[in-house]
């Protein structure tokens, strides 16, 4: 089995606290830079990386690379301001994809 | 586009056995992505519940170190949180889900102990709130990323799956019956011209011998 990392990426004032619990913490406001830390972690194989939901949707490049592989998994977490719902946003588009139709709402 | 052929029994033969080979592909893709997506909902369902308790946990830690922040100089802050007092520590594999590696992910159990980075001296309870209520919430953040990236891989290979059992259903399919139907018109064809013409040969050779 072996060792896994772990990282966040998003803006200082969100991420900060991951660092007392031990998870390695990249502050980073700007898309592009962030885009360029994500694909360094996933390439040494960090085994999951967080990332604001901010930023989230600016490094579609990154994770497109990397969604067919079974790591790392790039998982947005809400920031500071407050969820944007980006998250449960994902996760429709992938039960749209696969069933055809949005089956959680109504269950 | 229609099959390129022969109209041999040597074509007819290898088109039936092909066709034979992808109506039981077929089936098995059918199968599959009935098994995906049933696999696929259970792990929605989990991912939906797991975001919703993640998102609601974590917002609350964010606002407590929001406090915190409030209540001390960003200085103390800084210096409360650069050091942890350990790193963290993940037993890290991949799960087999119909052949689709997902990640399996946990933490180190030996490190269940949880320990403040910091002196009491210099910081706020909001930020011991914070910093433990972060804590607690590790565990489900593992499984949440657990959880979505295998839904994002079962949605993937599901899209897959289904593009190839249609394309076997209709265009494999149809095209090789197609063929087939073909190749037996006119080996048929070719069977009557056969026919017709020995009857003609045997008038002929009759009306000779007359």
């Amino acid at each position: 089995m072996a060792n896994g990392k772990c990282a966040v990426i998003g803006d200082r004032d969100s991420i900060l606290l991951f660092q007392a619990v031990g998870i390695e913490v990249y502050p980073e406001t700007d898309g592009e830079r962030a885009n360029q830390i994500m694909h360094r972690l996933a390439r040494t194989g960090y085994a999951v990386i967080y990332v604001t939901e901010t930023l989230y949707p600016l490094c579609g490049e990154t994770i497109a690379e990397f969604a067919s592989e079974p790591y790392p998994a790039i998982i947005p977490i809400p920031d500071a301001l407050g969820s944007k719902g980006t998250g449960m946003k994902t996760l429709k588009a992938n039960v749209e994809k696969a069933v055809g139709v949005d089956i959680l709402n109504n269950s | 586009m229609a099959l390129q052929y022969k109209p041999t029994r040597m074509e007819l033969s290898n088109l039936k056995k092909r066709r034979t080979v992808a109506v039981r592909g077929h089936k098995m893709m059918k199968d599959k992505r009935d098994e995906l997506v049933r696999r696929f909902i259970t792990y929605a369902r989990r991912n939906q519940k797991l975001r919703q308790e993640t998102e609601a946990k974590l917002q609350k830690a964010m606002q407590s170190f929001v406090l915190a922040r409030a209540m001390m100089s960003s200085d103390e802050i800084e210096e409360a949180l650069l050091y942890p007092a350990r790193s963290i520590s993940l037993d890290q594999s991949i799960q087999n889900v119909l052949s689709i590696p997902v990640p399996k992910l946990s933490l180190d159990r030996s490190q269940d102990e949880f320990v403040y980075p910091y002196g009491f001296a210099t910081t706020g309870a909001d930020l011991d709130t914070a910093v433990q209520a972060l804590a607690e919430i590790l565990p489900l953040m593992l499984e949440l990323a657990e959880v979505e990236k295998a839904t994002s891989r079962l949605a993937d290979e599901i899209e897959k799956t289904r593009r190839r059992v249609n394309a076997l259903e209709y265009v494999m399919i149809p095209q090789f019956d197609e063929a087939i139907h073909d190749i037996q018109m006119k080996l048929e064809e070719n069977e009557r011209g056969n026919t017709s013409r020995l009857m003609k040969t045997k008038e002929m050779l009759a009306k000779e011998a007359e």
